[in-house]
């Protein structure tokens, strides 16, 4: 089964290794980007020109993002029936302790730092996609869409 | 240097305890493992009564759902309706592969959820690729001072 993941990531850099590291890990997972955090909410609510967007299997979320910041998506997704469960994932520059507290009280369901060595960060993505995508049992698509 | 992590199993099954403890061990060898063999003891060391009075804050649980006394699910929702306990990253490690155990889990807030193979080397690969995961991947909240 094709797994959609949607990425919410403002750096053109970032975007790029990530899609590359999935598409080496799996060239079946179908990647989805929002580039702020207001669009990353119109994509979940499939408002605008989102109408059609399917509900992603799980999600990776950047905290420091432009127009809304990643603590308010992650709390936003949390507070909503239909799309809490989906696993959202933090990958973010920050090592700092608020932050994983933080996150983890606003339910993300894992917090990852992202490396700053090229190959340490690929192989992060790979590690994601062998635990998240291949082990762990996802939630399947809520029947109503 | 790391500090040395704590880990709690809650699990009532020997064979899975052992398989467990030996896949953490091969990944960090310094570590706390506790093992709960059911969820009214589970609830017990984690709010630190009795016995368990001086039981330290796990960073990572690992939560079986079928347990005597209190059911998985109810120690779920007893760990993430707290504010103290919701914060640690609980993994579900179950054999159920129903749909509506799954969803219910992560309505629950479990952090994620995996389903125990029957056959014994892929159950030890997976436990052995959680624990890499959670350990050595995973940034984990940080252990909170001792309030005087």
């Amino acid at each position: 089964m094709n797994r959609i993941v949607l990425l919410v990531e403002d750096s053109p850099g970032d975007v790029r290794l990530t899609r590359e590291a999935f598409r080496d890990a799996d060239p079946q997972i179908d990647l989805r980007i929002a580039v702020d955090g207001v669009e990353a909410m119109a994509y979940l609510r499939q408002e605008g020109v989102h109408i059609d967007a399917p509900r992603p299997d799980f999600i990776l979320l950047d905290l420091n993002l432009p127009k809304m910041d990643g603590r308010e998506v992650l709390a936003h997704i949390k507070e909503d029936d239909d799309l809490k469960t989906i696993p959202t994932v933090i990958l973010t520059t920050s090592d700092a302790e608020a932050d994983i507290v933080t996150s983890y009280k606003l339910q993300a369901n894992c917090y990852l730092s992202k490396p700053v060595q090229l190959e340490e960060f690929e192989s992060l993505v790979k590690s994601i996609n062998d635990f998240w995508l291949t082990r762990v049992k996802l939630p399947q698509q809520a029947l109503s869409n | 240097m790391d500090k040395v992590k704590t880990i709690l199993l809650i699990e009532d099954c020997p064979g899975d305890v052992r398989l467990t403890r030996e896949a953490f061990r091969g990944v960090e060898d310094v570590l706390r493992f506790h093992v709960a063999a059911d969820g009214v003891e589970a609830v017990s060391f984690l709010r630190r009564e009795g016995v368990h009075g001086y039981a330290p804050r796990p960073d990572l649980i690992l939560l079986d759902l079928n347990l005597p006394r209190m059911d998985g699910r109810q120690v779920l929702s007893v760990i993430k309706q707290d504010d103290d306990l919701k914060t640690i990253p609980t993994v579900v490690l179950t054999t159920s592969e129903m749909e509506a155990d799954i969803e219910a889990v992560y309505q629950l807030r479990a952090n994620c959820y995996l389903t125990k193979p029957v056959e014994f080397d892929a159950f030890e690969n997976l436990v052995r690729r959680t624990s890499i995961f959670w350990l050595t991947m995973a940034r984990l909240p940080p252990q909170q001072r001792a309030r005087c």
